[in-house]
């Protein structure tokens, strides 16, 4: 273990924090509130010690994967943990439990909320909430990589601890210049959005706050209804950036590059809106009794489906008083997720793909002994490696998902609200059905629920392995 | 730069290696995945899997916008492949790497008519410099500047020589001999010395000077300066061929062992003056009954470092003669270079020498061009020849106004073929090429200054 690397990124990770921080504390500036000071104080501390960790630059920065995932994933429960003592300082969510869970659902993209009536919080806080999902989408390491100067290759091992999907890899040669194009593009849409609420009639703090959301795929709402009371243009904006956020990146880099036949052949961006339309001819159908138009229906169809797939979690309508069809679909779309490599979460599109994939194979095997096949995506052969950790991955979840489920069953929640609850959070979504619908929230779980969830958030952003790694001794030795 | 590396083999991820670490774009080209993997996890570059010769997979890995191809698989044909269709693919400059000796003939007829940029034989490349220390076997390393005028030597200082205890500025005092002291090993520390540095037994220094008075300089100091008259090459690969070619022309004598009988034959037909015995270069008693006692130089050439580097060990215990170890891996270098082994020659680092030469001049729009670049001292200090022209900052000047960075020693000025080792007064005009000694990186020859 190089624990001096592990304490110089840390320490970098913090000091980012604390320049993030200073958004929130700007909003406090323009709204006179005083719970801005709460910010700046964390900010400071956060800064002060990331100074002092930053301040010796190893000798030795050679790291491997195994140093990749845990400083990846130490540094996400330290920023989460700095991220929500402002909550508490300032009196938003007085509960330090509470806090921590809003905050990783916040950097994890989640949107699960414990706050009962989101309007009464400052608009501080909200911003900040709001903005730890714009970081947490593209991720910290991300932005870290495009930042800071490393030496070495093995630092790609942090862009693959945080990076979704089953195999990530570079756009460009260089590490930093990819992480670079990442952000610029994430930027550049995130602005685009903003651009066309505010062309809405939006009001600024509004438009940013949901852009935020969208970008990040996370789902935090700053009003109780979620998106439900603003109009029409504004939720067909917010639908079709978020089915644009969850489209694999590599995608938009291909288009920038003018390969366009290339981008257009993806094959996981073609079965992630093939899926998307299915699901929203199929809703809409369902649900067209429930409402006056069909321009409406499709519209609420859209809304939430693109809210469920991409794992954002906002909603313009209470979809637990649909038909059982309709929930059930939307619970499936959950763990079907957004593609690789987008800011979404969940299993990932070209994970079900490769899984069906090896499912044909399998089936192949017995009808023709000694056929020879290769499972491919993209037109190229995927390698025993990669099919190998999705297997395994899809049993590690399966595993987790469980465990998760039976430690919230002491609670004594129908079987339902535990699912979903699980579902929400793993998948990092925001909302389930029953009691943690759209309409409710996360608050009237006991601790140790909120805990297992908590966990369940960052296990589910950063792809089970890197957290799983962490807490196994092994690594440690 | 946008380079593209055709071939993951030792000699591609040296080339890879380096070239990421000056920071150019680096993509890597291989049939095998494995290999590839491993190259993409080491080192910050991108990696595609198939077959270099291939358009589709140049344009996978961005031909159109490249600035350089550098074909080095096992195949030379491959490789020739690969510069032609990168040419007409992208238009960008090619580098091949050609072993093969009835190509290597006709290395610059390839060169013109294919358009490459540049071939480079490795094997080549190391016979050469192998050839060049035996003609001065007191030197680990010899390299030269300025078409051969200027010299670049390291050695060893030995016990009880004049040059114990001296300081730097008194050598060509109490010498009266024209060199510059340009760089000074000691127990792994490598410094490039002011005049008041004070040299010390068992140190290595590098020396710039001309041949002429290298030879006045290395009598004086007490060593011996005459090339050796005959040579013991274990192992019949091509380098032994290329090397044993080179010093016949020299009129060295060469004696080459080899084990395989077809490959005896094969010699025997390429170098005809040579004697070529069919036998176990690691088996003692052939080694004893061709003489090793008696060579002046052994050298070691066979497929194995191992091999290569015990026999080297053993003809030290048994002989004076001057040794020269090949070597392959370059990972385990601080420990061979530990050993008392003379010279080590690495193909690899002499390959990647030459194409970070070409890179770097390449990268060079300021105008004074590097014409020629030598890693020495491990790696850690560079030597880096400049062309200076008309509107460089520093021509016109004289050496002591120019506020030169740390570490920088301007070691030689050639000024139309005559050779000038500087002081304080002397200064650089415009059509001068100099010879920099610099642990920095330089790309321009303004980069010296502060």
């Amino acid at each position: 273990m190089n624990y001096s690397m592990i304490r110089y990124i840390t320490g970098w990770m913090l000091k980012l924090e604390a320049y993030f921080m200073l958004l929130p504390c700007l909003v406090a500036l323009i709204y006179k509130e005083r719970g801005g000071l709460a910010f700046f104080t964390v900010a400071i501390v956060c800064f002060v010690i990331g100074k002092l960790f930053t301040y010796k630059k190893p000798v030795n920065q050679t790291f491997f994967i195994r140093e990749g995932f845990v400083v990846v994933t130490l540094s996400w429960i330290v920023l989460s943990v700095m991220g929500s003592i402002p909550f508490v300082l300032n009196g938003d969510i007085p509960n330090i439990i509470n806090a921590i869970f809003e905050t990783v659902s916040g950097f994890t993209t989640t949107g699960a909320s414990i706050l009962s009536d989101v309007e009464a919080i400052s608009k501080c806080s909200l911003m900040w909430r709001s903005f730890t999902h714009w970081i947490g989408g593209m991720g910290v390491f991300v932005f870290l990589l495009a930042v800071i100067p490393l030496s070495g290759g093995s630092n790609m091992y942090l862009m693959v601890a945080e990076s979704p999907g089953p195999s990530v890899g570079k756009l460009v040669p260089k590490v930093k210049k990819t992480a670079m194009i990442l952000y610029a593009i994430y930027i550049c849409m995130t602005l685009a959005e903003i651009l066309f609420l505010l062309l809405g009639g939006m009001p600024i703090f509004d438009s940013l706050a949901t852009s935020f959301g969208t970008a990040g795929t996370g789902g935090f709402g700053i009003k109780n209804d979620s998106m439900g009371s603003y109009n029409d243009y504004i939720q067909w904006v917010v639908t079709i950036f978020m089915i644009l956020f969850g489209v694999n990146f590599n995608v938009y880099y291909l288009g920038i590059a003018k390969k366009w036949k290339k981008a257009l052949r993806c094959e996981e961006a073609r079965v992630y809106f093939g899926i998307i339309l299915v699901s929203i001819v199929i809703i809409a159908f369902n649900i067209r009794p429930m409402f006056h138009s069909i321009f409406s229906t499709v519209q609420h169809a859209a809304f939430q489906v693109g809210s469920i797939i991409t794992t954002t979690g906002f909603s313009t309508v209470d979809f637990d008083m649909w038909p059982q069809l309709s929930k059930t679909i939307l619970v499936l779309l959950m763990f079907v997720g957004a593609c690789a490599g987008s800011t979404g979460g969940g299993i990932k599109v070209s994970r079900c793909l490769i899984a069906f994939k090896s499912i044909k194979k399998a089936l192949d095997s017995y009808v023709h002994p000694r056929n020879v096949k290769k499972i491919k995506l993209e037109g190229k052969p995927v390698s025993h490696e990669v099919v190998r950790s999705v297997n395994v991955f899809l049993v590690l979840y399966v595993v987790l998902f469980a465990a998760s489920v039976l430690l919230l069953s002491i609670n004594e929640f129908d079987m339902i609200t535990n699912f979903t609850a699980v579902a929400a959070t793993i998948n990092n979504i925001g909302p389930g059905l029953e009691l943690v619908g759209p309409s409710k929230n996360f608050g009237s779980f006991s601790d140790l629920s909120k805990i297992v969830l908590t966990f369940d958030m960052l296990v589910g952003r950063l792809e089970l392995f890197p957290v799983m790694l962490f807490f196994y001794p092994p690594t440690w030795k | 730069m946008k380079i593209i590396i055709v071939g993951c083999g030792k000699v591609g991820r040296t080339i890879a290696e380096q070239l990421s670490r000056e920071g150019h774009d680096i993509t890597v080209i291989d049939l095998r995945q494995d290999r590839v993997k491993m190259v993409t996890e080491k080192y910050d570059l991108m990696g595609v899997i198939g077959n270099g010769a291939s358009h589709s997979v140049q344009k996978d890995a961005g031909i159109e916008s490249s600035d350089l191809l550098i074909a080095v698989t096992d195949s030379d044909e491959l490789n020739l492949l690969c510069c032609l269709i990168a040419k007409k693919a992208g238009d960008c400059s090619t580098i091949a790497r050609v072993r093969n000796p009835v190509y290597n003939k006709e290395a610059a007829f390839i060169k013109e008519e294919l358009g490459l940029s540049m071939v480079i034989n490795p094997e080549f490349a190391a016979a050469t410099e192998m050839a060049r220390l035996l003609r001065f076997p007191q030197a680990i390393e010899i390299d030269t500047f300025a078409k051969g005028r200027v010299e670049l030597l390291k050695f060893r200082i030995p016990s009880g020589s004049i040059l114990h205890n001296l300081p730097i500025t008194q050598i060509s005092s109490k010498l009266r001999c024209d060199v510059l002291v340009c760089a000074v090993e000691r127990g792994g520390q490598t410094t490039i010395p002011t005049g008041s540095f004070v040299l010390q037994e068992r140190d290595t220094i590098s020396i710039v000077s001309e041949p002429k008075s290298t030879s006045e300089f290395f009598r004086k100091i007490g060593l011996d300066v005459h090339r050796v008259k005959d040579a013991m090459i274990v192992g019949g690969g091509r380098l032994a061929y290329y090397l044993g070619h080179q010093l016949l022309e020299a009129g060295i004598s060469v004696k080459i062992i080899e084990q395989n009988s077809k490959r005896c034959e094969d010699l025997c037909m390429l170098l005809p003056r040579a004697v070529i015995i069919e036998g176990d270069g690691t088996d003692k008693e052939i080694l004893e009954e061709e003489g090793l006692k008696r060579t002046e130089a052994f050298i070691t050439l066979t497929g194995f470092d191992e091999e290569n580097i015990l026999l080297s060990l053993f003809a030290r215990a048994h002989t004076k003669a001057k040794l020269i170890t090949k070597i392959k891996r370059t990972n385990f270098n601080e420990v061979i270079d530990n050993m008392d082994l003379d010279s080590i020659i690495y193909p690899q680092y002499i390959t990647s020498e030459y194409i970070l030469q070409y890179v770097r001049a390449k990268q060079n729009s300021r105008g004074s061009n590097i014409e020629t670049l030598y890693k020495i001292l491990d790696e850690k200090a560079e030597a880096v020849e400049f062309y200076i022209n008309e509107d460089s900052e520093v021509a016109g000047m004289m050496l002591e106004e120019l506020q030169l960075k740390q570490n920088i020693l301007i070691s030689c000025i050639n000024r139309g073929g005559k050779i000038i080792i500087p002081r304080g007064k002397d200064t650089i005009e415009s059509g001068d090429t100099v010879i920099v000694i610099t642990t920095e990186r330089l790309y321009d020859i303004s980069d010296i200054l502060k």
